[in-house]
């Protein structure tokens, strides 16, 4: 008695296992000829708050819709989507990852320009070290950045270098994407990093923010694109041009970023 | 339906295989920031090994041999880490030693030590994921020792220091070897953890699986190089533990 319930238990639990899994798969509705259908978003990390919002705005324009994000660095995310793991859309934080895919035919169009970032210094709140601008980061203890082959650590590594700063790498705890590049600094004991000035923003009282002027900064552009491989075209194409309309843009910018140009 | 199974478990191991480009493979790993996160890994995850050793044994002793109050809770609290999430492991370590901490603040201002971002701080990981394996491994085969054995050489006026030298420990030999390697492996492959209290740090934390995992994107070829001194650890580890955990 006491097996066949463990059988029927274990039988139980991976049926629904299986469904969970399987169940919310974004490919499961087709589109039909108004919008519908679910689509795959593949997206840099830096852009997770404003997506997760967009999204919800998305969908509640389009009730047929159902958006599912896949946040990582930019740099994994075109991996992945060369390696033939791919979504209906890429938003990058760089140009360099969507020019990757066009160089594999892996694009449907012309990527468009949705949004731009800059670059700042996060510390510990209340700036203990006193920390004013890129050439005080040498002096002080680990500094977190982006790992190099990752957008961000990119966009670092031009601003640092502009400045003529180096920071000994054995002194750089490099972090997989943005968000673990800030958290360095929010959860552990990292002096400072430098992140996007809009995860700066959205990391508030957690910490201080160095605002770096326009002369030693750098700024990011972030392009989207539907995939070839788009099981939902239309839907994949409507969701980039709402990221460039009113919409789009207003909750872009609450979350600290900048206008396309 | 078995055919299925050894695909599913056979097939990542040969792709990962086709994948590697071999005549590059030995100079991927013997320079620069590859080499360096070989030596830190072997380095810690030894270090790591010995810690649960020294203090693992005694702890796997009290958990079979005596009837203490707790002992359940205790087995529970140590054997946890196995089933935890590793980063929720590297959280907990963050939380308690951190220069925000109280003890980690108190490390700090009376003895100048920060943990975080250091070697330290590497051994520290592995061992809190690592040692539970060695404590149930060594535990399960003191609880198999006839105490009669002990008890004889007692009453011939052995000390029990001297009766868990020259009595115990000889018969828990292959299982206290069997717990060490497991232990190492574990060690060896630790990253959620580690890359959450010791961060990254090219050289000084950056050990094997971490360099491994920031390395695909810069350089596939090298990752996957790195990936075969890990297959090969955990092979070496299955060989040595062929007739102890499972017969052959």
């Amino acid at each position: 008695m006491i097996r066949l319930h463990t059988v029927a238990t274990v039988a139980l639990l991976l049926v629904f296992g299986l469904w969970a899994a399987c169940g919310n798969d974004p490919r499961a509705r087709r589109a039909d000829s108004e919008l519908g259908g679910s689509i795959l978003v593949s997206a840099a990390t830096s852009l997770t708050a404003p997506f997760t919002q967009i999204g919800q705005n998305f969908t509640r324009a389009h009730r047929a819709v159902d958006v599912q994000f896949n946040f990582g660095a930019s740099s994994a995310l075109a991996d992945q989507i060369v390696a033939g793991n791919s979504s209906d859309v890429f938003a990058s934080a760089d140009q360099a990852n969507v020019t990757k895919l066009d160089d594999a035919g892996l694009l449907a169009g012309r990527a468009a320009v949705f949004a731009r970032n800059r670059l700042a210094i996060v510390t510990k709140p209340g700036n203990p070290e006193g920390i004013r601008s890129l050439a005080d980061l040498p002096a002080a203890g680990v500094i977190s950045l982006c790992d190099l082959a990752v957008p961000c650590g990119k966009y670092a590594a031009q601003a640092l270098e502009a400045a003529k700063v180096s920071v000994p790498e054995g002194r750089v705890t490099r972090g997989q994407n943005v968000r673990a590049t800030l958290t360095a600094v929010t959860d552990s004991d990292a002096v400072a990093a430098i992140v996007y000035a809009s995860d700066a923003k959205g990391a508030g009282a957690r910490v201080a923010t160095v605002v770096l002027p326009d002369s030693k900064n750098v700024i990011a552009v972030y392009p989207a694109v539907t995939l070839k491989a788009a099981r939902n075209a239309m839907t994949a194409k409507a969701f980039v041009a709402f990221l460039r309309g009113a919409k789009g843009q207003r909750i872009l910018k609450e979350f600290g970023f900048l206008a396309p140009a | 339906m078995a055919t299925v199974t050894i695909a599913f478990f056979a097939l990542p191991l040969l792709a990962l295989m086709q994948r590697a480009r071999w005549s590059t493979l030995w100079s991927d790993l013997t320079t620069g920031p590859a080499l360096d996160a070989l030596r830190l890994s072997v380095a810690c995850a030894a270090a790591a090994t010995a810690l649960s050793l020294v203090f693992g044994t005694p702890l796997a002793w009290v958990l079979a041999r005596t009837r203490m109050r707790g002992r359940r809770l205790v087995r529970a609290l140590v054997l946890l880490p196995m089933i935890l999430p590793p980063v929720v492991g590297g959280v907990a370590l963050l939380a308690a030693f951190s220069l925000n901490s109280p003890l980690g603040g108190w490390l700090h201002d009376a003895l100048d030590i920060q943990l975080t971002f250091s070697p330290a701080a590497v051994i520290m990981a592995q061992t809190f994921v690592a040692m539970p394996f060695y404590v149930i491994t060594v535990e399960g085969a003191l609880s198999h020792v006839d105490p009669r054995f002990e008890d004889v050489a007692g009453t011939l006026g052995a000390g029990p220091l001297a009766v868990f030298r020259k009595v115990t420990l000889p018969l828990i030999a292959p299982s206290v070897a069997a717990g060490a390697v497991l232990a190492f492996a574990r060690a060896l492959g630790e990253f959620g953890a580690t890359v959450t209290f010791a961060g990254n740090i090219a050289g000084r934390t950056q050990t094997l699986p971490l360099a491994v995992y920031l390395r695909l994107e810069a350089d596939p070829p090298a990752a996957i190089a790195l990936s075969f001194v890990l297959v090969a650890v955990a092979v070496f580890a299955l060989v040595s533990m062929r007739g102890h955990w499972f017969r052959t």
